[in-house]
């Protein structure tokens, strides 16, 4: 393969990217989560009923 | 009017059970689609005749283009239902989109970046869309910026929804800019008016990139979203308690 030395930068910078900001995204919707949890007996209830689908309630 | 429907999509408890549904799809989506289009790009597509193996850089960079103009539209679209309506999650999403799409922008730049420099001889050079792109992430960085930069935070919002809407000029001018100018840069992989000249057999792993990068992009944005609404809420909360001690 060649170009190989501008290929594999190329790659790394994009799976670098998408993961930094997919987990840093999912840890502070984590943290959302269960601070709220801690102060809103109600969201308790209501972010197990999230994932269940949009028509519900 | 469409104003009633948005506001009831609007409603932060909606928009969370709606969220909570579709974020698992988009993640997998975005994963599955990502996976399979850049593995496909790398290992498994032709090399161009003419430029080697550099060409499987397209496979991050187009997708990470289109991403980055979309992401500025969805900037531009936030204000113009903030404005008009008073969409109550317009401005949050605008805050949430916009680290997101500079993101985008400053991947295609690095990747550009480093496919020119095999091709062209060089880093950079101050082509008509290689330029655009550069005042897109300005444009990022100036609304990501605007909005931390007022003490109320609804001045900050009025602010950068002026500048999404101002900044949306440049959407055309960097799709077009190699139409309008002779450019270094070559002419656009996909067009509205005509099938792509590619050969198939770099198209599809360039769609499903492009498929793989836009759910990626949706799962990223609604979680950051959903986070910022749950974080209001306790704003909300906190504050309803602290008033009550008083």
């Amino acid at each position: 393969m060649t170009h190989l030395t501008y290929i594999i930068p190329a790659y790394a910078l994009a799976v670098v990217m998408i993961l930094a900001y997919a987990i840093s995204a999912r840890a502070r919707m984590e943290r959302a989560r269960k601070r709220l949890a801690a102060i809103d007996p109600r969201a308790r209830d209501s972010s197990a009923r999230d994932t269940k689908g949009p028509h519900r309630g | 009017m469409a104003a009633p429907n948005l506001h009831r999509f609007a409603n932060p408890g909606q928009f969370l059970r709606l969220s909570g549904w579709l974020l698992p799809w988009l993640a997998i989506g975005g994963t599955v689609l990502t996976a399979v289009g850049l593995g496909w790009g790398l290992f498994l597509s032709p090399a161009d005749w003419q430029q080697g193996d550099s060409v499987r850089i397209i496979y991050i960079h187009v997708p990470a283009a289109m991403l980055a103009s979309a992401g500025y539209f969805g900037l531009a679209v936030c204000a113009v239902l903030s404005f008009v309506w008073r969409h109550p999650l317009a401005d949050l999403a605008a805050v949430e989109i916009g680290p997101v799409g500079a993101g985008a922008t400053a991947l295609c730049l690095a990747t550009g970046s480093l496919w020119g420099k095999p091709m062209w001889g060089a880093w950079w050079v101050w082509d008509a869309r290689l330029t655009s792109m550069l005042v897109l992430l300005f444009l990022y960085l100036g609304h990501i910026a605007l909005i931390r930069a007022f003490d109320n935070p609804e001045r900050g919002y009025r602010a950068a929804a002026i500048l999404a809407l101002i900044g949306a000029a440049d959407l055309p001018v960097i799709k077009f800019s190699v139409d309008w100018w002779n450019t270094l840069h070559q002419p656009a992989t996909f067009k509205f008016t005509s099938a792509p000249t590619m050969y198939q057999g770099m198209v599809w792993p360039l769609l499903i990139s492009v498929a793989g990068f836009s759910f990626g992009f949706g799962a990223i944005v609604t979680a950051r979203l959903r986070a910022a609404v749950m974080e209001r809420r306790i704003r909300g909360l906190m504050m309803a308690r602290a008033q009550e001690a008083a």
